[in-house]
């Protein structure tokens, strides 16, 4: 058999990012899509809820900025499913699976594009944060071994959304399980209050929430504080939604091109 | 190799629908074969398990040579296929979308950006190429997509319905398109809900209908097997009716079918329009429509099956369309 090698499969996987990419160029709105929203949370929690959660905006930028960051990572990874869906659903996925390239290219890209849209949401919240007044609590390392963090559990979660792309009827359909998913997940873990002030039944939910040690680790890590044990689990969650989605996705996504 | 493409026994099902049962086809190296058949016939799904997009559930197809099934990507590397809806980029320009086509096909940098150009001159898109696919019109967005299929120089091209929905002009120009392709080799597998475009391309064709092939055999020949033409009269009026029949069928030899004011009789010479017309003035009969109307592939079906091709509303569909 004379499939792609290694080095072949990876240039196509890029060029199929670069088309991702130049997708956004081409409708920059969609940046404004995913970097006006993460920036409104930051701002209408920061300003409406801050006083009363934390005392000060200052304190509650402190609290909030790591879980926006972790917030919005999660949002964006229903790109991933919205264009492998929009792919499948308007047949230029059949034209890639007619190319004789590696069979993982065409996935592969749209993950890749997805983890430099990440980067960049990351880099944006970061910015925005600065500029309202957050000080880095640790060091650099700190700072970019959080946004590593950040990565890694979005790669595990883009094959959760890969398995919603390729169940989704529509790109529509895409967008609305996956925020529908995301919105508990996301609103009922600690990104912006501390779980201390919950009742203890919820505390248990909230603290199993990979959301939460997620964001707790993105803490320690720019802010200060403990940062072994939350990275820790945030790995570990991300190994597990990896090893059981990624076969599931690949699975169905098989199941679903070869039928028709 | 004899053949280009070998199929033999292809059968498909989804759900409940046996899709296909039994499909056997050969496409001789540099030919054109025209896979004709009604809506839901099962001609996309030949050409989704030849061009390795489907796998059959039974049968065997080789496309150069080449398995469909285990040596699919050494068929993929021959093959170039456009599907019946366009499958192009619509977010990206018509020249981006040639560029990533030929990158993905491991030309450098320079040769994609040649090669686009190229086709994009070829296909009259060049005032177009800096736009986004999805302002292109139906039939610009379906030349993209034949150019995006041509990129790799393919031996083999498979076009599903290549030019439903292009007004006539564009059909033509398609038609040349695809006869200096075969001219230079190209191997072509077209499928078409009409007779006369396979019987303008295609060296054979192959009737498909319910997932089976019917007939098979070069175009004349299957058209002597079924009436060339259709000789058709729109009588002026009512107490016409019986003697334009009348004279229709003195000349063609065969029974007139009557439909209300209009009269029709397949006519297998082209002689017999003159013939008719001076029957109807010497009995002094008025018609105001009088025509000697191709085959269609109601025809087709008619004489080879003894039944109405059943084809639904989405005749009508608009292509492109569709998801
Ligand atoms: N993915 C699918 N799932 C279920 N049924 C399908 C699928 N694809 C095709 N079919 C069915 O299989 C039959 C053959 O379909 P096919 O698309 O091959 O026909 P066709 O000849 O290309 O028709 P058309 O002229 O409308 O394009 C139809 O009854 C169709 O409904
Ligand atoms: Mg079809």
């Amino acid at each position: 058999m004379s499939r792609p090698g290694l080095l072949r499969g990876l240039q196509q996987t890029a060029s199929l990012a670069w088309r991702t990419l130049l997708q956004l160029r081409h409708n920059p709105w969609e940046l404004g899509d995913f970097s006006i929203q993460p920036v409104l949370f930051l701002l209408l929690f920061l300003y409406v809820f801050g006083g009363a959660i934390a005392g000060s905006t200052s304190d509650y930028l402190t609290f909030i900025l790591p879980g926006v960051i972790v917030m919005n990572m999660a949002f964006v990874t229903v790109y991933v499913g919205h264009g492998l869906n929009t792919d499948l659903t308007k047949g230029f996925f059949d034209r890639l699976r007619a190319l004789p390239i590696a069979p993982w290219a065409p996935l592969a890209g749209r993950i890749l594009a997805d983890l430099v849209k990440q980067a960049w949401s990351i880099v944006l919240l970061l910015a925005i944060g600065f500029l309202l007044g957050f000080r880095l609590g640790t060091s650099v390392g700190g700072l970019f071994a959080m946004a590593a963090l950040v990565l890694v559990f979005a790669l595990a979660l883009s094959w959760v959304m890969v398995l919603v792309g390729v169940i989704a009827r529509d790109p529509e359909h895409v967008q609305l399980f996956g925020f529908t998913a995301l919105f508990p997940v996301t609103f009922v873990s600690n990104v912006f209050v501390p779980v201390e002030t919950m009742p203890g039944w919820l505390q248990v939910i909230v603290i199993a929430n990979p959301i939460s040690q997620l964001s707790d680790a993105s803490r320690g890590l720019i802010v200060g504080g403990p940062v072994l044990e939350p990275a820790l689990w945030a790995v570990a969650w991300s190994v597990a939604i990896t090893a059981v989605f990624a076969p599931l996705s690949v699975w169905a996504l098989r199941r679903r091109i070869m039928n028709g | 190799m004899t053949t280009a493409i070998h199929a033999e026994g292809l059968c498909k099902r989804f759900g409940d629908t046996q899709a296909l049962r039994g499909v056997s086809l050969d496409v001789e190296p540099g030919t054109v074969l025209g896979l004709l058949g009604p809506n839901g016939a099962g001609k996309t799904t030949v050409v989704r398990i030849l061009s390795t997009l489907l796998h059959a559930d039974a049968g065997t197809a080789t496309v150069g040579g080449f398995d469909v099934h285990t040596q699919a990507h050494q068929v993929r590397q021959r093959i170039g296929l456009t599907g019946q809806y366009a499958s192009v980029d619509e977010r990206l320009t018509g020249r981006e979308n040639l560029i990533l086509i030929g990158r993905l096909l491991g030309l450098p940098h320079r040769t994609a950006r040649e090669r686009a150009d190229a086709l994009l001159t070829q296909f009259q898109l060049e005032h177009a190429a800096a736009r986004a696919a999805q302002t292109y019109s139906g039939g610009m967005r379906r030349r993209l997509d034949l150019a995006a299929s041509l990129v790799g120089q393919p031996q083999i091209l498979f076009l599903d319905e290549p030019t439903t929905g292009l007004d006539p002009r564009a059909r033509l120009e398609l038609w040349g398109l695809i006869r200096r392709l075969v001219a230079e080799g190209t191997t072509v597998l077209l499928t078409t809900q009409y007779l006369e475009e396979a019987d303008q391309l295609a060296d054979e064709i192959v009737v498909i209908d319910g997932g089976r092939v019917i007939a098979s055999g070069t175009a004349d020949a299957l058209k002597a097997r079924i009436g060339a033409r259709t000789l058709v009269a729109g009588a002026a009026q009512e107490a016409d009716v019986g003697g334009i029949a009348a004279a229709i069928g003195h000349v063609t030899g065969e029974a007139p079918e009557v439909d209300g004011l209009r009269i029709s009789a397949p006519a297998r010479d082209a002689d017999m329009l003159p013939a008719l017309v001076r029957a109807l003035d010497r009995d002094g009969l008025a018609v105001n429509e009088l025509m000697l109307r191709s085959a269609s592939l109601d025809d087709v079906f008619l004489a080879l099956t003894g039944h109405h091709a059943d084809t639904g509303d989405d005749a009508q569909a608009a292509p492109g369309e569709h998801p």
